[in-house]
């Protein structure tokens, strides 16, 4: 059957909506490959409005390496706003591609990268649009196998229903191993159908079927038991690691939006994995280990990636860009490299320590010295002890000094509210904190413009952490306390007025905490409350606490577990939790062992393992990786000489 | 606080014409103002910036069409450091930009009157589909014979009335187009000149629905065929960029492509209506 393109009947529309540019694709290193050519078609989607979707690296990366291959196709997609949305329910236009403007459900795979949970209502606004049945066993072989990957993924149970399949981890092989299958599948005729075309991803262990594996329940509501219900399933499902990042050195050329986007920049991911043991990063537990990319490619990136695309600004990506082990020498080589060429470069992940305050100074050489953010977390020392996140307020206060010292205005700090065992004095420490940094900034300026940002989210517990056992925090503690912090800082005649507040309310922190942790009776909620018009949960004027808490209520009336139970309610250690049978190779014991210390007062603080002796969380045994770092002893390549 | 060296002094302004076509109609003028400054820095065209802590790559703008709207004739100029081939930038910048946003005429500007005061007028050529050819005829011929056709339009300081007939000195059916067209539409082309208010396409198509009861069906495709210097006698539009390509020296800009030929070529138009380019 023929794929034509709908923009024809989408055009007309397009001058009645807000912001046409984002449906019309045409990027700057997009392309449109021809279609009866592709043995295997993918359509990628990032299930959030294009200005966020866009920038995404890993729909990125896919997109290069999947079309880089000989008879493959990707195309991406992206959420329609509601405006659209009407239009093309009333108009018949199914959810397309911004490249071909291909429909989505023309494709073999359509894959979608979860990064936060709030994306899940957009996944069935897209698969309603796109013709595909909402559950995955009312799907024919007529439609693509619909398949999840992102840090999400790693609990995909809550909308376990609507998926064909999961991937845990760095999906750059996974997405070409997944390839090969279907296309020789496909050559072969397509034996068996869809459900033929699933077993074989299921029983390699590297691909998750949520139909393939059946989940019981206790009569309090506990899970029982998960398990395969169809022999050569195995019982546990593998999360996939990249271990040579130099070999996969993308994006090569990074699409280039004519659309305003979030990140109008190019970001180089400079390592993966992190492994400093913040209790309540869920990135930093699921991406071990560390995996560094090196300094020669790191530099060849950035100058193809500025060459390909014209941005002025590189971004050092990872959780902890300053742990890189040639972090100097990379700041320092760009730094000379790009000198008087109104090109910028940004670390956006940064910790407590001076040592940033030189990679700092040397990022804005010749420019302006605005901002800097630094992530305490916790804003007492007994707090900042059980997330694992060891920082005095004293290494805080000297950091910041030598900051304001160096010609820098402006101190944003991150921190945390609901944390376990978190007491109201814990948050109203951060008022301290924030008034000892501008009181030392002031000392050492001799100047009264210095501010500072207190930027606080709600906390929310994530699968594979050491706090995947804990209560979350309610949403009016939460409140009380960021009202009480709030209050002070407002009262506060001496330095009030030079710390700014920025937080959001507790009540969407559980319902992420409820998506978060969910099993599959979740799915039901999720599309209630998709069924009652919620889209874009991320945003904060579409996201509506009402709307989730009657759906809950509804799907729930009947049975043993609610709300509460997915979100307040602490875990035993013999629980099965709902995602315990897919591994990202962390140890269940030392996970439990870890809970245990990060509430014991007297327990020791775990290290970082690339420094210090292992500490046995299970993942390179278990995933046969292990830790990659430099130092190289290379230097960044000079600058090739640009003719012209 | 530190501070950069001064910035290059300008040492050649470029003239350029582009067009906005196809999908991209739907840039807005910030987006085609990021996408030109990305283009630029991998052409690698010296571009001047300004002074200061936020130093900004030395490209201005004039009369930039509205969002949805195609233009086979956009302004801006840009400042170098450095002396460049204008034909080479022409090229070299074309390649850089994504398929849809296309320079077609680059030229050294030589002083005399600023772009923005040679653009006087535009000349519009506007598509109605699902509208017959005798009820389009029956509205501009009722528009042309009002003296004044005052409309209301939402602008940023709020609902404002002007009058929409004065600023329009032409505006005839365009039967040939027409005739060639895949679907049936009425096809206008109009010469509206730059007045304040501005007299938009789709303030003069709101004068029409006044005079006739004219109700497209659909949005009306609308492309900006050119601007320029209004010839008060013919009521043809010049090309603006004419007086500094007379002070180049004879033969440098015979590399000059015209991008506007394509476009008359391309058998939806007719040529010759106006002309606004040799």
């Amino acid at each position: 059957m023929p794929v034509e393109s709908v923009f024809p009947r989408l055009e007309p529309f397009l001058p009645t909506v807000q912001k046409p540019i984002q449906y019309v694709g045409g990027e700057l290193n997009s392309l449109v490959k021809d279609w009866d050519e592709a043995e295997v078609r993918w359509a990628l989607m990032y299930p959030d409005a294009y200005e966020v979707g866009l920038p995404n690296q890993g729909v990125q990366i896919l997109y290069e390496i999947l079309n880089e291959r000989d008879g493959v196709l990707a195309e991406r997609t992206y959420s329609v706003w509601p405006d659209l949305e009407t239009i093309m329910r009333r108009e018949g236009i199914p959810q397309f591609t911004v490249d071909g403007h291909r429909p989505v459900g023309a494709f073999d795979i359509f894959g979608i990268s979860f990064s936060t949970e709030l994306g899940y209502t957009n996944m069935l606004t897209a698969l309603d649009l796109a013709g595909i049945p909402m559950l995955a066993t009312d799907r024919t072989d007529e439609h693509p196998i619909v398949l999840a990957g992102g840090h999400a993924a790693f609990n995909p149970e809550p909308i376990a229903d609507f998926l064909d399949a999961a991937v845990l981890g760095d999906g750059e092989e996974i997405a070409l191993a997944i390839t090969e299958v279907v296309r020789e599948w496909k050559r072969e005729g397509s034996p068996g159908g869809r459900d033929e075309l699933l077993m074989r991803l299921a029983k390699s262990g590297g691909v998750y079927v949520p139909k393939f594996f059946d989940v019981s329940y206790l009569p309090d509501g506990r899970i029982q038991r998960v398990a395969p219900n169809r022999s050569g399933v195995p019982w546990r499902v593998d999360k996939h690691t990249v271990m040579d990042l130099d070999a996969w050195p993308y994006p090569k050329k990074p699409l280039v939006p004519l659309a305003e986007t979030v990140h109008e920049r190019f970001s180089v991911e400079i390592f993966r994995g992190c492994t400093r043991g913040c209790r309540f990063c869920q990135a930093g537990m699921i991406t071990r280990p560390v995996r560094e990319r090196s300094i020669t490619t790191i530099g060849n990136m950035v100058e193809t990636g500025l060459k390909e695309s014209g941005f002025t600004e590189v971004g050092l990506l990872s959780l902890s860009s300053a742990d890189h082990s040639e972090i100097g020498e990379i700041a320092k080589g760009l730094a000379d490299q790009y000198e008087g060429t109104q090109t910028s470069l940004s670390l956006p992940s940064t910790r407590v320590d001076a040592f940033n305050i030189t990679l700092a100074n040397e990022f804005s050489r010749g420019g302006r010295r605005s901002g800097l953010t630094f992530a305490p977390e916790g804003g007492s020392e007994r707090m900042r002890k059980v997330i694992n996140k060891m920082v005095t307020e004293d290494d805080l206060i000297r950091t910041v000094t030598t900051a304001y010292e160096n010609g820098w205005r402006q101190v944003k700090l991150y921190f945390m509210c609901g944390l376990p065992t978190e007491e109201d004095e814990d948050v109203m420490a951060i008022a301290g904190m924030a008034r000892r940094v501008i009181q030392a900034g002031r000392e050492a300026t001799g100047r009264r413009d210095i501010r500072c940002t207190v930027s606080i989210g709600g906390f929310v517990p994530k699968p594979h952490t050491p706090f995947q056992w804990a209560a979350q925090c309610d949403a009016e503690t939460v409140d009380r306390r960021l009202f009480a912090l709030k209050d002070t800082l407002r009262k506060d005649k001496e330095y009030g007025r030079a710390i700014g507040l920025r937080y959001h309310d507790g009540k969407p922190s559980i319902i992420e905490g409820l998506l978060s942790r969910g099993d599959r009776r979740v799915g039901a909620v999720i599309r209630k409350v998709w069924e009652d018009g919620g889209r874009f949960d991320g945003w904060s004027e579409h996201f509506s606490y009402e709307r989730w808490m009657s759906a809950a209520a509804e799907v729930f009336a009947d049975g043993p577990v609610d709300l509460d139970w997915f979100t307040v309610r602490e875990r035993e250690e013999v629980e099965v939790l709902p995602w315990d049978h897919l591994d990202a190779g962390l140890d269940r014991e030392w996970l439990w062992q870890d809970w245990q210390d990060a509430i014991d007062l007297d327990s020791e603080e775990v290290e970082d393992c690339r420094w210090t002796p292992c500490y046995d969380c299970g993942v390179c045994p278990t995933m046969g990786t292990e830790i990659q770092i430099g130092p190289t002893g290379k230097k960044l390549l000079p600058l090739s000489v640009i003719s012209g | 606080m530190p501070e950069g060296p001064a910035p290059a002094p300008v040492a050649q302004r470029l003239r350029v014409r582009y067009a906005k076509r196809g999908r991209l109609r739907f840039t807005s003028h910030r987006d085609i103002s990021r996408a030109v400054e990305r283009a630029v820095r991998r052409a690698g065209i010296p571009v001047a910036f300004s002074a200061g802590f936020s130093p900004h790559p030395k490209i201005s703008y004039a009369g930039a069409a509205a969002t949805g709207v195609a233009s086979e004739a956009e302004y801006l100029e840009i400042g170098l450091t450095d002396d460049r081939d204008p034909a080479r930038v022409r090229a070299d910048l074309d390649a850089a930009l994504p398929g849809g946003l296309d320079i077609l005429d680059v030229v050294p500007a030589t002083g005399g009157a600023s772009l923005a005061d040679r653009l006087q007028a535009s000349e519009w050529l506007i598509r109605l589909d699902g509208v017959t050819p005798d009820a389009a005829e029956k509205a501009v011929e009722a528009f042309l014979a009002a003296e004044v056709i005052e409309v209301e339009r939402l602008t940023k300081k709020g609902l404002r009335r002007f009058d929409a007939r004065s600023a329009v000195s032409a505006c005839v059916l365009d039967r040939r187009a027409m005739a060639a067209a895949d679907v049936p539409c009425a096809i206008l082309r109009m010469v509206v000149r730059h007045s304040t208010p501005a007299v938009r396409p789709d303030d003069v198509l709101t004068g029409l629905r006044q005079v006739s009861d004219l109700a497209p069906p659909s949005p009306p495709l609308v492309t900006r065929l050119a601007q320029g210097p209004l010839d008060a006698e013919t009521g043809e539009l010049a090309d603006p960029l004419d007086p500094d390509r007379q002070a180049v020296p004879p033969g440098e800009d015979a590399l000059a492509d015209t991008g506007l030929a394509s476009v008359l070529s391309g058998g939806t138009t007719e040529p010759g209506v106006v002309s606004a380019q040799p």
